[in-house]
């Protein structure tokens, strides 16, 4: 490590610029959702008022049956599932299968978009029981604002991820990569290492939702 | 500069004549894993969320509680990290540069923690010490 550190011109021997580029976006983001995830710490230690119970408030009534938190655990496995399908559209990118690449992309994408649909329902039903950023009927007002910002904030990621899968699906799709055609915006050839640093920061919201689903809805 | 660009290997900003000659072999296929690698740590997620769920569903409480969801979130965080973002197979180098300043954050965690305590003992000291909802709460 120390050779590696100390050596000419570059650090990082196994990753390209643009994939040690992404790490570092993604630890920067990191820190933000450190801010968000311990402020919600901190106003829920704080408050002397009780806390309200996700397991009840997040529970939806299917066939009659109250069942707790089940919404959160299909977006849990959904978000899962679409980690899955892009680690597959790395590996058939890589082999270069440019249509199973790209078909995997909209999957991932697809299952984005789903999750996306889910955070919309949850809110919706959320702000029709009467829950705001400032107050709500259950208890800790403090609850309504950690909620809209943590989860608002991890839904705009997702959103965020699915217009760039849908980008690189494209442009895979037509095989830029095989042709060498160069870039929209930067004028350079590409290559096929652009879905496996797409997959970095999709991976990396499924991975923030690991810390929101056990901080947020399980504590 | 652009003349190795198209090949599947990283290769050095500016003239690479002097990149190391490594990562050329090493790295040549990319990060290219067994598809059942993929398929199995995917299973594992699966049955992981699926325990912290259940955690839930059966109304564990107290140590047990939190102690199980952060069992099962540090092996899912883990497992995501190690092999679907493939930093088991990166240089301890990057390895490091990546995962040693999100542990800062512990220490922000921890004077955090103390301040929240502070702050709930001032406010049951001084606002609600006669049974009444906190000014600040209305």
């Amino acid at each position: 490590m120390i050779a590696d550190w100390s050596s000419d011109q570059r650090s990082f021997k196994s990753a390209s610029w643009g994939k040690t580029m992404m790490w570092i976006f993604l630890v920067s983001d990191t820190f933000i959702f450190s801010c968000f995830l311990i402020s919600y710490m901190t106003v829920r230690m704080s408050t002397t008022v009780p806390w309200p119970n996700p397991s009840e408030i997040f529970a939806l009534d299917i066939g009659g049956r109250k069942i707790p938190l089940i919404l959160i655990a299909i977006m849990t496995f959904d978000l899962i599932t679409s980690s899955g399908t892009m680690a597959m559209a790395v590996n058939f990118a890589y082999a270069r299968e440019r249509r199973k690449a790209a078909i995997m992309m909209l999957v991932t994408a697809f299952f984005g978009a789903l999750f996306v649909g889910m955070q919309a329902f949850e809110w919706t039903k959320l702000i029709e029981e009467g829950v705001r950023p400032w107050a709500n009927p259950f208890g800790a007002a403090q609850f309504g604002s950690s909620f809209f910002m943590i989860t608002g904030f991890h839904g705009f990621h997702v959103s965020v991820g699915v217009i760039f899968l849908l980008i690189i699906a494209r442009v895979v799709w037509r095989g830029d990569y095989d042709q060498g055609r160069r870039g929209f915006f930067t004028s350079r050839r590409g290559r096929y290492e652009i879905v496996e640093i797409m997959g970095l920061y999709w991976h990396f919201v499924d991975l923030v939702w690991v810390f929101i689903f056990a901080f947020f809805y399980l504590w | 500069m652009k003349t190795a660009e198209s090949e599947n290997v990283p290769v050095a900003h500016g003239g690479d004549a002097h990149a190391a000659p490594s990562p050329r072999t090493e790295a040549a296929h990319g990060q290219q894993h067994p598809i059942a690698l993929y398929l199995t740590v995917w299973g594992l997620l699966f049955v992981l969320s699926a325990c912290s769920y259940l955690v839930d569903y059966f109304n564990f409480q107290g140590a047990e509680r939190w102690g199980l969801i952060i069992l099962f979130m540090l092996a899912k965080a883990g497992l995501i990290v190690a092999v679907f973002m493939h930093m088991a197979w990166e240089r301890l180098a990057l390895v490091v540069a990546i995962l040693l300043p999100p542990m800062a954050v512990l220490v922000f965690v921890g004077t955090m923690a103390l301040e929240g305590d502070y702050t709930h003992f001032t406010r049951a000291t001084f606002f609600v010490s006669d049974g009444r909802q906190p000014v600040e709460a209305r």
